[in-house]
């Protein structure tokens, strides 16, 4: 079930450079949420009206709290940034529909997330159990590091060579001589594109989490469509809708 | 208290309506609200057969509102009549289907094939401004409202709205040209052409370089033409334009609106349509208001 809830913010911290972790307090959204879904934030200020999609980064559904992992994008995010313990957001949510555990179980699974894709992998980690190999890719600044070390067999790559193999997490792949039976991965589009390529030549289904700008986040408006190679089930052309069909696709349904 | 309204003929059990592209068939949002508390579901514009719609980006937020060119995005009208028609019959909610095309053909084609299906109304839309052909090419020429229009009541065994674009010189003149032609009913305002620019990326934020504004920002714009029609034409007018509350719609029935539509505004309160009928009678019951109708177009 999906609700629009005012929540409590717990904590807020700043992990990276720009970057903020936030836990907060809900009624009914956490009971319901699964890794890979998202959350949409209501701003304070009239003039910002659409809700900001963010992912889950980890769900504590016995205590109904909701970790997201963002980054100040832009003035929406920055307001976000700068709320409290106590202070009130309103939440959509759960939006999505999240990582298939279930495609994983008993099988070889890489979680691969690139800069701000990388959050979302922690509770599908956590979900999936500790002989997860993680790979991470970051710009230079790490951040999640040493919780998702303590989740998986972890593995960085950074652009800068700061830490870990030096390039993008497909670089990590190479380096580290990493297989598995099944990918999930959320990241920038240019990565999603290599991890459908690497998924093809190697015969490996990838899960993958799309991105693309929303309004209503529940499959109404028709904004955020990716171009899918079979006809949708919605519309009946080759547009999925990334927050009601995904935002999680099998790599072979998406162009990318 | 009486809130239901007329329009046509049609008996709406209170003045709340949706807008068309923005609550799909109703399906999604009615995880949200019980769509039988609404006057009526306005459904996203179908044409005769699936259009792809525009590249993306198709949104952008812009200052007290958001700009879309989704571009009619649609499953085509046999597969709306199929799944979409029978969905909204489970509701006790009058269900009107907006209509798009390219060609007067393709309206009259959707228009014929909805006289067998259970629909109450017909909302045609001759001004979306994201699409090339059709929509707004019939919107801005009163001589050609007044002939799609004709043409369209051959064809309609349902009342027919047209929707008016506010993106004209004179908005009264493509309502007298509607009304001429024999529009049941008026509605307006479609949205308002705008753009925005990526000044990081150096880019226009949205694929289609110009999108259709709409949300708060623009009621008073809605408002104003609200009330310029109804005073230059005779059949009922659903106002719309940026309600995002009872106030709003009172707004606009004040000013002349029989109906209202709820668009934008659902997108940033999925709750917003239940919230404005029940806002509605509070203020009936504060300003000891009998017969809603009295309000419509009160203020002059």
């Amino acid at each position: 079930m999906k609700i629009k809830e005012c929540c409590t913010v717990e904590s807020q911290e700043c992990i990276a450079k720009g970057i903020y972790s936030m836990w907060i307090s809900t009624k009914v959204i956490a009971k319901e949420a699964k890794a890979g879904q998202f959350i949409s934030l209501f701003s304070k200020d009239g003039s910002r009206l659409l809700p900001r999609p963010i992912s889950l980064c980890e769900i504590d559904r016995e205590g109904g709290r909701l970790r997201i992992v963002y980054r100040v994008a832009g003035a929406g995010t920055e307001e976000f940034s700068h709320l409290k313990a106590g202070d009130e957001v309103d939440i959509l949510g759960p939006l999505g529909n999240g990582f298939p555990i279930e495609e994983g179980k008993g099988k070889r699974v890489m979680l691969m997330g690139g800069g701000i894709g990388v959050p979302p992998m922690l509770q599908t980690a956590k979900d999936l159990g500790t002989d997860t190999i993680i790979c991470c890719g970051y710009r230079d600044e790490l951040f999640l590091n040493e919780e998702f070390a303590a989740a998986g067999d972890l593995h960085i790559a950074t652009e800068d060579g700061s830490a870990g193999v030096k390039g993008n997490v497909m670089d990590a792949v190479r380096e580290d001589h990493l297989e598995a039976d099944v990918i999930f991965a959320c990241g920038p589009a240019p990565m999603l594109r290599a991890i459908k390529a690497y998924g093809l030549e190697k015969g490996i289904p990838c899960w993958i989490s799309m991105e693309e700008k929303m309004a209503c986040g529940v499959g109404a408006c028709l904004a955020c469509v990716c171009q899918s190679t079979e006809v949708d089930g919605h519309s009946h052309v080759h547009n999925k809708r990334i927050c009601k069909d995904g935002p999680v696709f099998l790599s072979t349904e998406i162009e990318l | 208290m009486k809130t239901s309204v007329n329009l046509a003929g049609v008996e709406l059990k209170n003045p709340v309506m949706t807008a068309s592209g923005t609550f799909g068939s109703g399906a999604e949002y009615s995880e949200f609200v019980d769509l039988k508390e609404l006057g009526a579901v306005v459904t996203k514009g179908v044409a005769n057969v699936p259009w792809p719609g525009n590249p993306t980006p198709r949104i952008a937020e812009v200052y007290g509102g958001m700009l879309n060119a989704i571009g009619l995005q649609n499953p085509g009208i046999d597969v709306f009549c199929e799944r979409d028609i029978p969905f909204l019959k489970q509701f006790d909610t009058k269900i009107v289907v907006n209509v798009c095309g390219r060609t007067t053909e393709d309206y009259c084609e959707v228009v014929e094939r909805l006289t067998s299906e259970p629909v109450d109304l017909l909302e045609i839309n001759i001004s979306c401004p994201n699409v090339k052909e059709g929509g707004i090419a019939f919107g801005q020429d009163p001589k050609a409202v007044e002939a799609i229009t004709r043409e369209v009541k051959k064809y309609a065994k349902q009342p027919i709205i047209m929707k008016l674009s506010p993106n004209v010189t004179d908005i009264t003149e493509m309502a007298r040209a509607a009304e001429a032609g024999g529009a049941d009913v008026l509605s307006l305002i479609n949205t308002l052409t705008g753009m925005k620019i990526d000044i990081e990326r150096q880019k226009f934020a949205i694929a289609n370089k110009t999108g259709g504004m709409s949300g708060p920002a623009v009621k008073p714009i809605a408002v104003r033409m609200v009330y310029q029609v109804a005073q230059a034409v005779k059949v009922p007018i659903i106002g719309m334009g940026g309600i995002a509350s009872a106030e709003d719609a009172l707004e606009f029935i004040l000013a002349g609106a029989t109906a209202v539509s709820i668009g934008t505004a659902n997108f940033f309160n999925p709750y917003a349509t239940v919230e404005t009928v029940r806002g509605i009678e509070e203020y009936m019951r504060r300003h000891k208001v009998d017969d809603i109708n009295s309000l419509i177009g009160a203020v002059r």
